[in-house]
């Protein structure tokens, strides 16, 4: 394992200036990461969308941090030129939904060409997007590399998004709710794939969910968002013995399939959980 | 002679449904064959595709082209029915953010059913749907826009109960919430269905949900059925079809032996 960490993020704040008045979004956000398989869990509202988004310099709210460094490099201030060097090159991101991500109006080709047409031309290019296909199980790249987006599958769509995002090589990989527009057992085949990648390619992963339990046997280590904070970070295979009463409110109220009961806990939401975490 | 008490609410005997013609032609649903109980509570459970929603829809009267035989509260259906029958059967959608008008408050939404199946007392009956489903009178001018995705719900919940049915069918009602407020809303739809009385079809992908809220279910794929079996027999693992199996795996989270095992259906 690499000791040198791929992200660096210290004290990140998001505000955004509405009609109502400032929402501070996102809180004081801080966590390093490696090469690994880090979740980023909460529910709607939470903030872990803005903090995914934020790393790409992609909200649009008004974002401060102590320190925001890609392979130690600050990502706090870069200018469009600068960004083009690591937007979709070396880090990249999936989107929750491959009917809203998707250009309809390109084929699957063009899109993935596009996204590689600074590193990658021609010949080589195709053929290096014919392998990304095959690489994520498309099992008739030429097919899907012909097709519209409408032609494929949500399954399908999704598969030939992530193709899409590896085709310059990321170092990072942000994955935004990536499988949960999917089947149960094709979104179990797509994580597998992004597990593969993790692996082969030592590629790192921020993969932000509201399902703890698909969180809780896929990644390394979670963070549990709320209002904003990071309220608890634990390791994935120890999140059973999470201490933060909200933490364990949202892995005891989904109804699970081997343990029946006559109604299922509602979360008591404490005000103090809204309050500054002491880190 | 007296009717035995069991008496189906609903019985489905040999419903087909297809979409298009010719090379188009889709069978969404093939010769499916059910019965529930009053009271019951009945899942029907499938991956996208597998026609769950397309018998709901039937059932609820939003398809008329289907063919074999559908009975609801002892009245056998045909494709155009009398507005007392629509009563019967209510239906709750998976989107609570496409389901509501954006342009009708809680209110219209729901005096709507009543106007035109021509209940009395209009306000007395509004007011009463909104305490039912934990929304105090303060909801009922507000707009869709201003209700969080589990308020909606409960909107879409008490449109469905207005109108008194005896079935009320349930599309995926959890799939677009956070699991704390899926909770909230399987914990009220739980109490509704004791105190009205009411008989449920519901339908899902999430085979914890189904297992929580019904006695018996089907697993469909493809427009078929391909099991039947109890809620004890889905919590205890003692399903039979090799594509129950998998999908009994893949809701258990990820595990990379078990994927690798996954077959094609």
């Amino acid at each position: 394992m690499d000791s040198a960490p791929i992200l660096e993020v210290e004290k990140l704040n998001i505000h955004f200036n509405t009609p109502v008045g400032d929402v501070h979004a996102v809180r004081d956000v801080s966590f390093t990461m490696g090469r690994e398989k880090l979740a980023i869990v909460g529910e709607s509202g939470s903030g872990k969308s803005q903090t995914g988004r934020a790393i790409l310099g992609l909200t649009p709210g008004k974002v401060t941090a102590d320190k925001l460094a890609f392979h130690g490099q600050n990502l706090l201030g870069l200018d469009a030129q600068q960004w083009r060097a690591i937007r979709g090159k070396r880090i990249a991101m999936v989107m929750q939904d491959p009917k809203y991500s998707l250009n309809p109006v390109m084929t699957i080709g063009q899109q993935l060409l596009e996204s590689a047409r600074d590193i990658k031309e021609g010949a080589e290019a195709r053929h290096h997007a014919l392998g990304m296909l095959a690489s994520v199980r498309i099992r008739d790249p030429e097919r899907v590399f012909r097709a519209w987006p409408h032609e494929l599958s949500g399954g399908m769509g999704q598969r030939a998004m992530i193709a899409m995002m590896l085709m310059a090589e990321p170092e990072l990989l942000i994955a935004d709710e990536p499988t949960s527009a999917l089947d149960v057992t094709v979104r179990l085949q797509v994580l597998a794939i992004l597990d593969d990648l993790v692996k082969t390619r030592h590629m790192g992963l921020i993969f932000i969910s509201h399902d703890l339990n698909l969180v809780r046997t896929f990644c390394d280590r979670v963070l549990v968002m709320y209002a904003g904070q990071v309220l608890e970070k634990l390791t994935a295979s120890e999140l059973e013995q999470a201490r933060h009463p909200y933490t364990r409110g949202l892995l005891a109220c989904p109804p699970e399939i081997d343990r029946r009961r006559a109604r299922l806990p509602v979360l008591q939401r404490d005000p103090t959980w809204m309050e500054p975490v002491r880190s | 002679m007296t009717q035995p008490v069991t008496q189906p609410i609903i019985e489905i005997e040999n419903l087909s449904i297809s979409f298009g013609h010719g090379a188009d032609r889709v069978d969404a649903v093939k010769n499916v064959s059910f019965t529930v109980a009053p009271g019951e509570s009945y899942g029907l459970v499938g991956e996208s595709g597998s026609g769950k929603s397309t018998i709901l829809r039937a059932l609820a009267g939003l398809n008329p082209y289907w063919t074999g035989r559908m009975s609801l509260a002892g009245h056998l259906l045909a494709a155009k029915r009398p507005r007392a029958q629509r009563r019967l059967a209510q239906m709750v959608f998976q989107d609570p953010y496409g389901s509501l008008h954006p342009k009708h408050t809680v209110d219209r939404i729901l005096s709507e059913p009543l106007t035109i199946h021509g209940f009395d007392d209009i306000e007395t009956r509004v007011r009463a749907a909104l305490d039912r489903v934990g929304l105090g009178p303060s909801f009922r001018f507000r707009y869709p826009h201003q209700l969080s995705g589990g308020q909606r719900q409960r909107v879409a919940i008490a449109r469905a109960l207005i109108l008194e049915p005896k079935v009320v069918l349930l599309d995926e009602p959890t799939s677009a919430l956070d699991v704390s407020i899926q909770a909230e809303v399987l914990n009220l739809l739980t109490d509704l269905r004791q105190q009205l009385g009411l008989t449920y079809v519901l339908v899902s992908h999430d085979l914890g949900v189904v297992a929580h809220m019904c006695a018996r279910l089907a697993i469909m794929r493809t427009g078929e059925v391909v099991e039947t079996a109890s809620a004890d027999e889905l919590s205890e693992g003692r399903l039979l079809h090799a594509y129950s199996r998998q999908l009994l795996i893949a809701s258990r989270g990820y595990d990379t032996a078990a994927i690798a095992a996954f077959g094609d259906f």
